[in-house]
């Protein structure tokens, strides 16, 4: 779905979804960082979080009449530029395959690549968190690489141990906590990434950026 | 303090529901029946936002430690003190180490499916991330991050801040405000983004049709079954924030509705939301049961939420009248 202009629409009366036209990609991604931060100074506005190429608007309070702030969000995107955000890097040492990577061998047969190219390639980017979500700690990575893309499994695990790296499609990541997921593990880590006691609690926010460095390779 | 005397509880601890914490991945939460809740807790003097017990399996059992005034909204769960009756809405004083015990919820046309037991000055744990809701995934807020369990002893207000004038009770909202179509609960439904993307039996369906709530049921979500809904092409999203009440369709057409536990954000098409106002409608249809979706918009949504605060203003209103009247014990 390639739009040029973006596209607003409402979940009830609780919130907004504004998503961005055009391929996903990090400038983009820096834009709607750059806009999240402006709507979250708006009074009407609850919280502003970003997605992946795309920011959900939490109101506030409802306003009687939603069309004034859809407006002053859709002038506010035009005007905003990419704001790279320096973030930390944080190294993840990973365990690929074995039982750390349960579902490698899905990735070896839909890839056709053999287990030490997957690592090469899953640990070569420099990954940025665009966005936080699913579930505590969380963090959506833009940048890998489509070779290792591999589809969200048919039947979803039921609990995929926290600290799992897991290629969704053209989407990595590493689960924060235990939780069911549709994604296939090739890894594991044991870097925590979210703790309630902590403020901020969670380890990264949308700018950091991870490496993924093998720790070793269970052929 | 109170403690859980059922063996399998399920039963957790929740208020309102944890506001400002999508940005760490950190979903809502909360009551089920938000309008139980804050009605609960100002029958009882409280703020309405404070915490308490959500029971959703049944028989449940619990012991009072101390003397609390409590009462029980939500379902009607012939509920008894004792062995003495206790009717739900209404104000009680448990004395030190007496049981309430609630029973399933009464069967019948209007039966509803989980209970809140409120206690004068609220359940007492910590806040976490600004609630008292108990968030399972991440284990965080209410008692322990976790369902309540036999033996778990939960502190409730403060000394001295447990006995409040009771003796009193509310209609419910159910009775004063009752919603069906064609006979059957109905719920209010906003389009969402992808709902033009549906051919037209879908979107007729999703009116027209009712939706039975299945076994795979919880405070998570509602998976629905009927009609399969079909998109004119196939969409893939992006990754992207989501609120309770979200209606996702996956691949197999079975609507799944996301309820108080959903994470906050998804990635499968939404073909509309049920509004904030009616959500507790659907958190208190019984799995099995029948519902319709009513199509809505903006204002009728707004309109709905003010008839909601309506009914709470009226709870605060009548409860300050008894609480301060003279000669009442």
């Amino acid at each position: 779905m390639t739009q040029t202009e973006p596209q607003v629409s409402f979940l009830g009366t609780t919130a907004l979804l504004f998503e961005a036209p055009g391929e996903m990609c990090l400038i983009t991604q820096q834009r709607i960082w750059s806009l999240a931060r402006e709507a979250q100074s708006w009074p009407e506005v609850g919280e502003a979080i970003p997605g992946m190429n795309n920011m959900l608007v939490s109101f506030a309070d409802p306003p009687t009449n939603p069309t004034p702030l859809i407006m002053r969000l859709q002038d506010a995107w035009r005007a905003a530029r990419p704001m790279p955000l320096q973030g930390r890097l944080v190294a993840l040492d990973v365990i690929y395959g074995g039982d750390a990577g349960p579902h490698i061998g899905d990735v070896i047969a839909h890839t056709g690549l053999a287990i030490d190219d997957i690592v090469a390639l899953h640990t070569a980017p420099d990954y940025p968190v665009y966005a936080i979500g699913s579930h505590p700690g969380y963090c959506y990575l833009g940048g890998m690489d489509r070779r290792i893309a591999t589809p969200r499994r048919q039947v979803p695990v039921l609990r995929l141990p926290g600290g799992a790296v897991s290629i969704g499609g053209l989407q990595t990541g590493v689960s924060a906590s235990d939780g069911p997921s549709g994604w296939n593990t090739i890894g594991s880590t044991s870097m925590v990434f979210f703790d309630a006691t902590l403020s901020p609690p969670c380890l990264l926010q949308p700018g950091d950026v991870i490496r993924f460095r093998a720790e070793r390779v269970i052929r | 303090m109170i403690e859980i005397l059922s063996q399998t509880a399920l039963a957790t601890v929740q208020d309102l529901g944890r506001l400002g914490a999508l940005g760490f991945g950190v979903g809502t939460s909360g009551a089920m029946d938000d309008l139980a809740l804050a009605a609960g807790n100002l029958l009882l003097g409280n703020d309405e936002a404070d915490a308490a017990v959500e029971i959703q399996v049944f028989p449940f059992e619990l012991r009072f430690q101390v003397a609390c005034a409590f009462a029980l909204t939500g379902a009607d769960c012939a509920a008894t003190l004792d062995g003495q009756p206790v009717m739900p809405w209404w104000s009680y004083q448990a004395n030190e180490g007496q049981v309430l015990r609630l029973g399933p919820p009464v069967a019948g046309p209007g039966r509803i499916s989980r209970a809140y037991l409120c206690t004068a000055g609220g359940i007492d744990v910590p806040a976490v991330l600004g609630s008292r809701s108990t968030q399972l995934r991440g284990a965080l807020g209410g008692y322990e991050g976790r369902s309540l369990r036999q033996h778990d002893v939960v502190r409730v207000g403060q000394p001295g801040d447990r006995v409040r004038r009771v003796g009193f009770g509310l209609v419910p909202p159910a009775q004063v405000d009752p919603l069906l179509q064609d006979g059957v609960a109905g719920m209010r439904v906003m389009p969402a983004a992808e709902y033009d993307h549906y051919d037209e039996a879908s979107r007729a369906a999703l009116w027209e049709q009712s939706w039975k709530i299945t076994p795979q049921s919880d405070r998570y979500g509602y998976r629905l079954s009927g009609p399969k809904l079909s998109m004119t092409t196939p969409l893939e999203l992006r990754s992207h924030g989501i609120v309770p009440g979200v209606i996702q369709v996956p691949h197999s057409g079975q609507p799944i509705v996301q309820m108080r536990d959903a994470q906050p954000s998804g990635g499968y098409p939404k073909i509309g939301t049920v509004i904030k106002a009616d959500l507790w409608r659907l958190g208190q249809a019984p799995i099995g049961s029948m519902i319709r979706f009513i199509r809505c918009d903006w204002d009728d949504a707004l309109a709905a939420e003010q008839r909601n605060r309506t009914y709470l203003d009226n709870v605060r209103r009548l409860t300050a009248l008894y609480r301060s009247r003279p000669g009442l014990a």
